[in-house]
């Protein structure tokens, strides 16, 4: 493929990726974009731009991404299937592409029960799955959905997808991810681990399907600062799985700075087990409203610099 | 069946305000069936408004009926003379119903007195649940006779989501993933094949985007 994104270099040459996740602000200030590009600059392989995630209206993540390439980051672009059609779609996956973007990921999105718009319509034209076989149908036959030609410059793109391994049915998750890499998934990055071991069990599904031969795995990872942030997820976010000695470690740490401390050790312990896990090609680190920690975890790590390619 | 859920009596008793005399319309069909707008609930609420309308001063005259079907011109052509002597006809029948009053009836106004729902089934008694979205393609072949457009909130044809968890939705706890149903289903007949293939975008065309829809059945037609 022709301009190749950074992330799919890296991964392609056997490297460890790393990835991390940049939120666009609830406003149209785009310095905060630059002030959080600068945690990711020359520290990931590509800066995870969310598309209105949990339905909480913000910045447009290609507005956003478009941001980012200006501050010399390589974002990946998020995109979801609830709030617009396989029209408007096709329309902003070519916006994004012009704009630069090298890779896009596809979601099917939260529900807009849980954002601040629960009176909206959601539009679900299409799913995540569909979304991916039409980001491929247009980078490699390209064509559009409806079969009509792209006769010149076709969107070049990186197709990312999600994957749970902690949702329900546990044996269907692994089904599921063989559908999003025959609709032309090249990497996926998966829910915020937190259970090591059902992610460890997932991964040898994974594994013995021979999946992770054909697509790139990152397991996605949530630094924490206290126990409230773990409970919170246990009760009230579905397709989450949290052991409890998790948050008794951040219950026993102390004060603020300590607990902090204590989040940063888990986080490295993660990202130390699941880098010894076969068919893990990366991480993707998802600090939920704390990017500053990013370059301290992969500094700390051991995943800094990154390697050239 | 077409599942209706009658309209608060505050919202009702505003919408007929200006009238002395109306007609209370239920109907005798699906309406009946999950109580909320057959000659029952006609009586209940015809008594409830007489009442609220007595509090206020302003006594209300009410022709009470029942048609079998509303949705018919046979059965509400019969009582086109009552419909003619009354201000507005108050229906309780589903929104087929009030706009075939309003077609057929145009000198009268029919008022909604009912929510029109869903199109679902009492899974117990006095309890409803939706089961058809009217997409106009049915996929309840290869979903194991269960459908993920009427019962997924995200219409996923290639579900589920991430959201899934102990068979439960995550938009509603009290309701159950559908997708969990489908694949425990599609195991339970050995089919489980039917999900590992990668369902293609719908075509909506045969939904609700494409206008107004209509079937025509030459054999009936006169």
């Amino acid at each position: 493929m022709k301009q190749r994104s950074r992330l799919e270099k890296v991964l392609s040459a056997g490297k460890f990726a790393v990835t991390a996740e940049l939120g666009p602000p609830q406003n149209a200030d785009p310095d905060v974009i630059k002030k959080k590009s600068q945690y990711c600059l020359g520290n990931v392989d590509g800066a995870n731009i969310t598309d209105n995630q949990t339905a909480i209206v913000r910045m447009s993540s290609i507005a956003a991404g478009a941001i980012a390439i200006s501050c010399g980051l390589e974002p990946v672009v998020q995109m979801v299937c609830r709030d617009r059609n396989r029209i408007a779609m096709q329309s902003d996956i070519l916006g994004a592409a012009a704009l630069g973007v090298k890779n896009l990921l596809c979601l099917s999105g939260d529900h807009q029960k849980f954002g601040n718009h629960p009176q909206s319509n959601n539009v679900f034209d299409i799913d995540s799955v569909q979304l991916i076989a039409m980001v491929k149908k247009m980078r490699d036959e390209k064509q559009f959905l409806s079969g009509d030609p792209i006769k010149e410059h076709e969107p070049r793109l990186f197709i990312g997808a999600v994957e749970n391994p902690f949702a329900d049915p546990f044996e269907f998750r692994v089904i599921r991810l063989a559908k999003k890499i025959e609709a032309g998934a090249d990497f996926i990055q998966t829910q915020c681990v937190f259970d090591v071991d059902k992610f460890a069990r997932w991964m040898e599904l994974v594994v013995k399907a021979g999946l992770h031969e054909k697509v790139y795995i990152l397991a996605g990872l949530t630094p924490v600062r206290s126990e409230r942030a773990l409970k919170y997820m246990k009760a009230e976010v579905a397709g989450m799985s949290i052991p409890d000695e998790l948050i008794s470690r951040m219950e026993a740490a102390g004060d603020k700075e300590e607990k902090k401390e204590e989040g940063i050790k888990i986080c490295l312990e993660m990202i130390e087990k699941v880098k010894n896990m076969e068919g893990v090609a990366g991480i993707h680190l998802m600090p939920i409203g704390w990017e500053s920690i990013t370059p301290v975890i992969l500094e700390r790590a051991g995943l800094l610099p990154r390697p050239e390619v | 069946m077409i599942v209706g859920d009658r309209k608060p009596l505050e919202e009702i008793l505003n919408s007929i305000k200006d009238y002395k005399k109306i007609m209370l319309m239920g109907c005798g069909g699906c309406v009946t069936v999950c109580f909320s707008g057959g000659a029952k609930a006609v009586g209940l609420l015809a008594s409830q408004i007489k009442m609220a309308r007595k509090k206020q001063g302003r006594d209300i005259e009410i022709i009470e009926c029942t048609p079998e079907r509303q949705c018919e011109y046979e059965f509400i052509d019969a009582l086109k003379k009552d419909i003619e002597s009354v201000e507005a006809v108050l229906s309780i029948a589903c929104g087929v119903g009030v706009q075939t009053m309003n077609e057929r009836h145009p000198r009268t106004i029919t008022i909604p007195g009912l929510n029109t729902k869903f199109m679902g089934y009492p899974v117990e008694h006095g309890f409803w649940e939706e089961r058809c979205a009217g997409c106009g393609d049915c996929v309840l072949e290869w979903t194991g006779g269960i459908c993920p457009i009427a019962r997924c909130a995200k219409k996923l044809l290639n579900g589920p989501c991430g959201g899934s968890s102990d068979g439960k939705c995550e938009v509603d706890k009290d309701t159950d993933c559908v997708w969990q149903l489908i694949y425990d289903r599609l195991k339970s007949l050995n089919k489980l094949d039917n999900l590992t293939v990668v369902r293609e975008a719908k075509d909506w065309r045969t939904s609700t985007n494409a206008g107004q829809r209509k079937i025509k059945f030459e054999e009936a037609m006169l």
